[in-house]
């Protein structure tokens, strides 16, 4: 074991950077830019029974030390993704690929979770019931303890491979709900998905966002991000995926002391593609500067 | 605005460079007015925030700029003589693509379309290079009265432009000639990951930055 690998729900990791979803496409356009072998995983485009376009544009708003972003899941549908996208991705990363799955009803989020469990080298579905940019479905699911169970007990039951459920920041209390879907018998939780937010356009009067609201990540979510990690990690038995303005080297080993066993690392990958791979190449630097000899050592405070 | 810098990234006219700035948390995409070996010449105009700290900058300083983003004009389409129609900050991209033209000895049109006067620019450098320039205002005060639409000529074989969408639309439906066309968009990113700029098409849905900016005129699809 190399003094950077973790283990994620049974599963060995090289290293504990894994780029988000959303935020990487299908891993294999950051290909042309950097060897992406090197990434502990890769969490793909959140992805959906039906293709989906997402919501009208414009979709992106800037914000001080982050964005907000819009999309709405726009996704080409699980059969294109299994058939069309993974083959590229499969030719540039030969690792294990996380799924990030989301529906609008269970019987959605089932359906994908059955067509992903038949391929070899998805490692683990990510559980996506927090994006907030859609109705009726997605963040709808993770804001009620009891349906964020609901829907984790009937994912469990259509797969083998690890459950991640992706929990939401836009609820009074983060910890009921991760353990609410741990005893409906999640594998882990990552958290955080993006912070609800809006901007106006004083020019115009009206919202940036043609869907007026938008999830809000980058640098700016870092601390909220990073004490919902601390929380949920002390309420939980199961691991913990910490994501939300994950920057640099120490953003990741921060993230690591709150209780995180692995990272994921979004909004930094749109600003530089090379993020994650910069921050593979400091994580040795950094943790030789604090004296840790290993990641999967590394016990939170 | 001149950059100097590895420009061997940047293989087509109608790319764009995104540039970090100081302060700001997403980078700002700018077309490549002009590109030799080791410089390229950005041209903006001071809109925003961002744009203002471009204008302070003082020659010596350095960017962080991602190149050779987005596909970039198709020139092989253009027949013997095609017409460039340039709106307002739409205008520097069709330099690189009128020079490009003008080397495969095109007889080539410009349409530089502004409000007013005052934001002229250009015009003297299309001539330059050879082409034949009809600029137009929308308040008469230069040129043309009107719209660029009042100026296509009707020898002209395709049109290739870049402005904003409401112009774009008024080319496409005022024209039988075919043409390519160069939209804008609020990016995420700029290089295909976040989809944030995604439009719909007759042939599926594109992003601005990677599967554009540039688009053929048979596949846009207009939103009513």
């Amino acid at each position: 074991m190399g003094k950077l690998s973790v283990n994620l729900c049974g599963i060995e990791l090289k290293n504990p950077v894994i780029p988000a979803s959303g935020t990487f496409g299908f891993g294999y356009e950051f290909a042309e830019i950097y060897d992406i072998n090197r990434l502990g995983s890769i969490s793909i485009k959140g992805t959906t029974k039906d293709p989906r376009f997402g919501n009208p544009t414009p979709r992106i708003a800037e914000c001080p030390s982050g964005l907000l972003n819009s999309v709405g899941l726009q996704n080409p549908g699980v059969e294109r993704v299994i058939n069309e996208e993974l083959p590229k991705l499969r030719k540039c990363f030969h690792g294990y690929i996380m799924a990030n799955v989301s529906g609008f009803s269970l019987e959605d989020y089932v359906y994908t979770c059955e067509k992903f469990n038949d391929v070899p080298d998805i490692g683990w579905i990510e559980l996506n019931i927090s994006c907030p940019n859609v109705h009726g479905g997605g963040m709808s699911f993770g804001t009620s303890p009891k349906d964020a169970a609901e829907v984790t007990r009937a994912v469990k039951k259509s797969t083998s491979k690890p459950v991640i459920v992706k929990l939401t920041p836009n609820v009074t209390n983060i910890t009921e709900i991760a353990k609410a879907v741990e005893d409906a018998g999640a594998d882990g939780v990552s958290l955080i998905n993006t912070l609800l937010g809006m901007r106006i356009d004083l020019r115009t009067r009206k919202p940036v966002l043609y869907n007026r609201t938008g999830g809000l990540s980058g640098p700016a979510v870092f601390p909220v991000a990073l004490r919902m990690v601390y929380d949920v990690s002390h309420a939980v038995n199961i691991p913990v995926v910490g994501m939300g303005g994950i920057s640099s080297a120490e953003d990741v080993i921060e993230m690591m002391l709150a209780g995180a066993t692995a990272v994921e690392v979004g909004a930094a990958n749109l600003v530089d593609p090379e993020a994650c791979n910069k921050i593979i190449d400091d994580l040795p630097k950094v943790m030789e500067k604090y004296n840790i000899s290993s990641l999967a050592e590394l016990r939170r405070i | 605005m001149v950059l100097s810098g590895d420009t061997s990234e940047i293989t087509k006219p109608g790319q764009f460079i995104n540039i970090a700035l100081p302060g700001f948390y997403l980078r700002r995409p700018i077309s490549v007015c002009d590109r030799e070996e080791n410089s390229l010449t950005i041209i903006y105009k001071t809109v925003g925030h961002g744009t203002a700290i471009m204008a302070e900058m003082k020659p010596g300083e350095k960017l962080n700029a991602l190149t050779g983003l987005g596909n970039g004009y198709d020139t092989g389409a253009s027949g013997e003589t095609p017409v460039l129609i340039g709106g307002g900050v739409g205008v520097p991209p069709l330099y690189l693509l009128a020079k490009e033209l003008r080397k495969e000895n095109k007889k080539v049109s410009v349409i530089l379309g502004f409000n007013t006067k005052n934001e002229i620019f250009y015009e003297e450098e299309f001539r330059a290079l050879g082409c034949e320039v009809f600029v137009t205002t929308v308040d008469g005060s230069c040129g043309i009265k009107g719209f660029v639409t009042a100026a296509i000529p009707n020898n002209a074989s395709y049109f290739y432009s870049c402005g904003p969408e409401p112009m774009l639309r008024a080319i496409c439906d005022s024209t039988e000639i075919s043409g390519q066309l160069s939209f804008e968009e609020r990016m995420g990113c700029g290089f295909g990951a976040c989809v944030g700029c995604t439009r719909k098409t007759k042939s599926g849905y594109k992003r601005v930055c990677k599967d554009g900016p540039v688009f053929f005129k048979e596949e846009v699809l207009w939103e009513s």
